[in-house]
């Protein structure tokens, strides 16, 4: 008896042994994600207008439109994708831990999370800034009168801080209710709990127009109290997949910048005499694709499944949407926006 | 047939018990020795590969956020540690509110399950039965939406005389410190002295020629009446700083928040049901004849409770009342589901601004061990005072 | 010599009745005057309450799933959110199409906890059923089999998941418990010193910080690239969590065993092992039964914290449901008393059956 005991025991350490070899593998997030078939992509748990799934799952968003993208370049099928919702706390350990492949989750980029969480910021999909949102009802105009005033946030964002600061350099005296999860946030917010509800201004509208009762009830105050550059973030370690990532957003800019739409997209493919487009997408010799680890016709692949930029934007927040964002700083470099997409070539 | 000696106390051979015995001991050291270091060196290896920074270093830096509501003040350029500390004293406050009114309300409920009156022993019973099945986050979230969503607004709060009571939390007058107010305290300690001297006198007295006399609300009154004269003394100062509505909000005067509330009262109408059977299993436990005796004596029912039945089934209380305590204390992180700035919510947005999960957990498990801990030694230590002496 | 003459004593009066409605009445209610008191205050308290809470739950009460008819002045519960969001609430994102197999998987979970708790199924193969239902719990919900579309993990929720959650980490719990409570009384003192910190150490921490272990610092233990479902790693937390409390209810009834049936064991020449087979746990395990049983119903409730972590059993479901609804959001108090009535259905229907078995316990020893 003690001797089966015995080799049970062994057995038992040969397995750990055996865990403690086995291959891991260095950082090969395009090999992971081609062999599992799937692109997984760590989304927020429900902000309309960037991530947010509908009754029968599907999800539809800004952010979510980044992951399709992805899908489509290198699965080629934009379906291929596992939606994993995070709340702002877990967001960074399970990017971090390799549970999500990318994390497009209205993330702010800061030095911080930049230099010391183990994370690449890629490139913005959003500009932001942070703003404040009351009901009309308190007829608060400005962000400066809400001194001594309750103000909701939701934990562990770039949002806190902001908050904090404002309040110091105003000498406000804000005091933050904070809530782990942004449906409690929400929740505290349209219940009275606070006078004002603070998050990026994006966030804000849509909270306004897919969560209020009535969106006219609530007003957006005109202050941005901060810079919020938002954009999916990937694990550090990991330059090829990193590359993807940027440059499949880079992609979608240079198409609308070119004017290459999802309609039009197989037509210009085919047939388009501009050789940016042709590069673009991979319709003559140049194989950019192939520089990557993709195929050649990676971009043309994610136009398809989600348009160009614009039509993203339009289509999530912009005039097509309940969100009604006007473009503003995201519009392209050449029409009077930040978003400047580096050559493709 | 004959007799075997008994074996030798330990024996080396392979098949020898005490061999064996060293043989497991060995392999279960190893295992849970491997089994840290495989999993420490997968951590490191990860935060290595990836850059993570770790260590306890940012406790020192500026921790950047605000917390809404502080013992002690805290500004956003204060470090970490300060906010986690913050963190651990909202803690200690809720905890230490809810034994106390757990503890009052659980043991009237537990007493009133013996009641005579038939409705009264109804109605604790049906307490402590919907009360305990129902989980306490649960009862936590529908307190705070009573708090949150039924009360009314600031600007039409319930108003019991100075107090409000609306969705900003209750507010009360506090008085304002004058130097009047040093001879009402200084008159209370005098009250105290004068009630323990008057205590021991009584209770010797007693003891000496059985003559009861009140060893509870004589000197409180005695404590009360002193401290009031003093007070009087230094010329009733009775400048109190009133709440008043505001435009959007009660401002003004002592408030607490509806978080707060919400956690205290949840815990502690929760924890009640738990130390209500606690008591009842303990006041049955005293045996019959103790009850018939008090009555035997002429004692009241209320008598026999308090001076004979309650104090015999003390000792069969305490140990599983600290167990309702430390459970409470642990309980009270759940807070942070309805943002209440406790330990846990105060790690949990650490964690997310520094990036330091093992570290930030690893103080929230630190925090309660301590606390568990040092509840149990506390109550240890009653719980010997409390045994029989046996002589 | 006088005659004595029959003089009968006049018969007693009937002792005053003590048995009756009108008695008890008495007997319970005025027996004194503070008791008479106490009953009126009381009384009049508990009518006052009772009609306004009945008037608002249900004579005011809106019951269809309209939520204009709940804003009208007047009207009291909002019953329409339920009516409305039932689905939601008891089986979370679960696609709504297929939630008959959440619902058919639940239960056979129910029949299988009922089998479990009647003496009839008290036999070795009770194992066997677990592992075939809970393989079939496994298929109906997760699908990819007999054509059944898969359902990812992250979609379950409501009443599936907590019951999954309550009776699969106690399950696994248990042996784990076993184990370590008989390490704490070993003589080994390497052996029980690692038990005793295992179980000092898990009982010193609240539940939801070992879940945030589970979901955030779980993956960073892993090798890189290893990563295991977040509903996996909650289970074993909650295992884990759950194995600590029951290894020392365990540990109480093996304390309960008298030395002479050790001694006499020894005297009969059985191993450590027999013994504990076949000697301590059966007398153990069966006077703790009904501890066990207050185990569950707290593992049952506290099931509702893994919400914290983001997952939507019934507790976070609702949270989903409502929150996330402009038109609902104000009669979440309606959806908490509902689902509060679930989980007490559940606890106390546990509680009363862990009472009969106590019962049965004592019966057999008070030969």
């Amino acid at each position: 008896m003690a001797f089966s005991q015995l080799r049970l025991a062994a057995a038992a350490a040969a397995t750990l042994a055996a865990l403690l070899a086995m291959p891991a593998y260095a950082g090969k997030t395009l090999d992971a994600v081609k062999s599992r078939g799937q692109v997984v992509c760590g989304v927020s748990t429900g902000l309309a207008g960037f991530s947010q799934a509908d009754s029968s799952g599907k999800w539809s968003g800004l952010d979510v439109d980044v992951c399709r993208a992805l899908a489509a370049a290198v699965l080629n099928d934009p379906e291929k994708v596992k939606y994993v919702p995070l709340s702002a706390p877990q967001r960074f350990t399970a990017l971090q831990s390799g549970e999500v492949d990318v994390l497009p989750r209205n993330t702010t980029f800061t030095l911080t999370r930049d230099a010391s969480l183990g994370l690449s910021v890629t490139t913005v999909n959003y500009y932001d800034g942070q703003g404040f949102m009351v009901p009309v009802k308190t007829k608060i105009k400005s962000a400066k009168l809400l001194k001594g005033q309750t103000v909701c946030v939701q934990s562990g964002t770039t949002t806190e801080k902001n908050l904090a600061d404002f309040s110091k350099a105003n000498n406000l005296n804000i005091k933050p209710v904070v809530f782990d999860k942004l449906e409690a946030a929400n929740a505290a917010y349209f219940s009275g709990r606070c006078i004002a509800y603070t998050t990026d201004a994006s966030g804000l509208a849509s909270i306004r127009a897919k969560e209020a009762k009535d969106p006219k009830e609530h007003l957006v105050l005109p202050e941005l109290i901060s810079k919020e550059p938002l954009g999916p973030m990937v694990r550090r370690g990991d330059d090829e997949w990193f590359a993807i990532v940027k440059w499949v957003l880079y992609g979608m800019l240079e198409a609308e910048e070119y004017g290459v739409t999802q309609a039009n997209v197989d037509q210009m493919k085919a047939s388009s005499p501009d050789p940016v487009v042709m590069r673009l997408l991979g319709g003559g010799n140049e194989d950019t694709g192939k520089l990557l680890g993709l195929e050649k016709d990676w971009m043309a692949r994610a136009i398809k499944a989600v348009g160009n930029y614009g039509e993203s934007f339009e289509r999530n927040v912009g005039s097509k949407s309940a969100l009604n964002l006007p473009r503003g700083l995201n519009n392209l470099w050449n029409k009077g926006g930040l978003m400047y997409a580096y050559p493709v070539r | 047939m004959t007799r075997r000696p008994p074996p030798a106390k330990k024996v080396w051979t392979w098949r020898s018990r005490a061999l064996r015995g060293l043989v497991y001991q060995l392999i279960a050291v190893l295992a849970v020795g491997l089994g840290v270091w495989w999993l420490a060196s997968n951590t490191m290896h990860n935060m290595q590969v990836r850059g993570i920074q770790s260590g306890f270093d940012f406790l020192g830096r500026p921790a950047g956020f605000d917390i809404g509501e502080s013992l002690y003040e805290f500004d956003s350029g204060q470090p970490y540690w300060r906010a986690f500390l913050i963190g651990l004293t909202n803690t200690l406050r809720v905890a230490l509110i809810g034994i106390v009114l757990s503890t009052l309300l659980g043991t009237l409920l537990g007493v009133g399950r013996f009641s005579r009156n038939a409705l009264v022993r109804g109605l604790c019973y049906a307490y402590v039965e919907f009360v305990r099945n129902v989980p306490v986050l649960l009862q936590l979230l529908m307190w705070y939406v009573f708090f949150a969503e039924v009360l009314p607004t600031a600007a039409d709060a319930w108003t019991f005389g100075p107090l409000f009571l609306s969705k900003g939390g209750l507010s009360f007058p506090i008085p304002i410190w004058e130097a009047g107010h040093l001879w009402g305290v200084s008159g209370l300690l005098a009250g105290a002295v004068l009630a323990f001297a008057y205590r021991r006198w009584s209770f010797r007295t007693f003891e000496a020629t059985g003559q009861p006399r009140s060893l509870f609300w004589v000197p409180l009154a005695v404590f009360v009446l002193v401290g009031v004269l003093g007070w009087a003394a230094g010329g009733a100062p009775a400048h109190f700083n009133s709440p008043v509505k505001g435009e959007f909000s009660i401002e003004q005067g002592g408030s607490l928040t509806p978080e707060f509330l919400a956690v205290v009262l949840g815990l502690s109408i929760y924890t009640a049901a738990f130390i209500a059977e606690v008591v009842r299993a303990g006041i049955q436990s005293v045996v019959r004849g103790q009850g018939e005796a008090a009555a035997a004596l002429g004692l009241s029912p209320g008598q026999s409770m308090r001076l004979v039945r309650l104090p015999q089934a003390l000792r069969v209380i305490i140990p599983p009342l600290t167990n309702q305590y430390l459970n409470l204390t642990k309980n009270s992180s759940l807070a942070v589901a309805i943002g209440y700035p406790e330990v846990v919510s105060i790690a949990t947005t650490s964690l997310n601004q520094t990036g330091r999960a093992v570290e930030c957990i690893s103080i929230v498990m630190l925090v309660y061990l301590t606390t568990s801990l040092t509840t149990s030694f506390f109550m240890n230590w009653y719980n010997r005072r409390a045994a029989i002496k046996e002589r | 010599m006088t005659a004595t003459t029959f003089d009968p004593i006049a018969a007693r009066p009937a002792p005053a009745k003590t048995s009756g409605a009108a008695e008890w009445i008495r007997a319970n209610l005025f027996g004194d005057w503070t008791t008479g008191l106490m009953t009126l205050l009381v009384g009049g308290a508990l009518l006052y309450a009772v009609t306004h809470v009945l008037s608002w739950a249900v004579f005011r009460a809106a019951w269809l799933p309209d939520h204009n008819a709940c804003r009208v002045e007047g009207v009291g519960a909002c019953w329409g959110v339920v009516a409305e969001k039932y689905r939601f609430i008891l089986f979370g994102r679960y696609p709504f199409e297929e939630q008959w197999r959440a619902l058919a998987a639940t239960l056979l979970m129910l029949c299988l906890l009922v089998a479990s708790c009647t003496r009839a199924f008290w036999r070795p193969w009770l194992v066997v059923l677990w592992a075939v239902v809970l393989g079939i719990f496994f298929a109906l919900m997760y699908g990819n089999v007999m054509g059944l579309p898969k359902v990812e993990t992250d979609r379950w929720g409501g009443l599936p998941l907590t019951i999954l959650l309550a009776s699969l980490s106690i399950t696994l719990a248990f042996p784990i418990a076993v184990g370590v409570a008989l390490g704490r009384r070993s003589n080994l003192p390497a052996i029980r010193a690692v038990c005793t910190v295992y179980v000092e150490l898990i009982r010193g921490v609240p539940l939801i910080s070992v879940l945030f272990m589970a979901s955030f610092m779980f993956p960073l233990f892993m090798p890189e690239g290893f990563s295991i479902d977040v509903l996996i790693r909650v289970l074993a937390g909650i295992t884990l969590f759950a194995a600590a409390y029951l290894a020392e209810v365990i540990r109480g009834g093996l304390q309960a065993i008298p030395k002479g049936q050790l001694e006499a064991a020894a005297t009969l020449g059985l191993s450590y092992w027999q013994t504990q087979k076949k000697i301590v746990l059966p007398q153990a395990l069966a006077m703790v039964v009904p501890s066990i049983m207050n185990n569950f119903i707290g593992l049952f409730k506290d099931t509702s914290l893994v919400t914290i972590v983001s997952l939507y059993e019934l507790t976070g479901a609702l949270s989903l449901a409502i929150n996330s609804d402009a038109n609902w959001r104000p009669f979440k108090l309606e959806g908490y008393l509902f689902i509060a009535l679930i989980y007490f259905a559940f606890c106390f229907s546990m509680s009363r059956y862990s009472l009969w078995v106590e019962k049965q316990v004592n019966k057999g020893q008070a030969r």
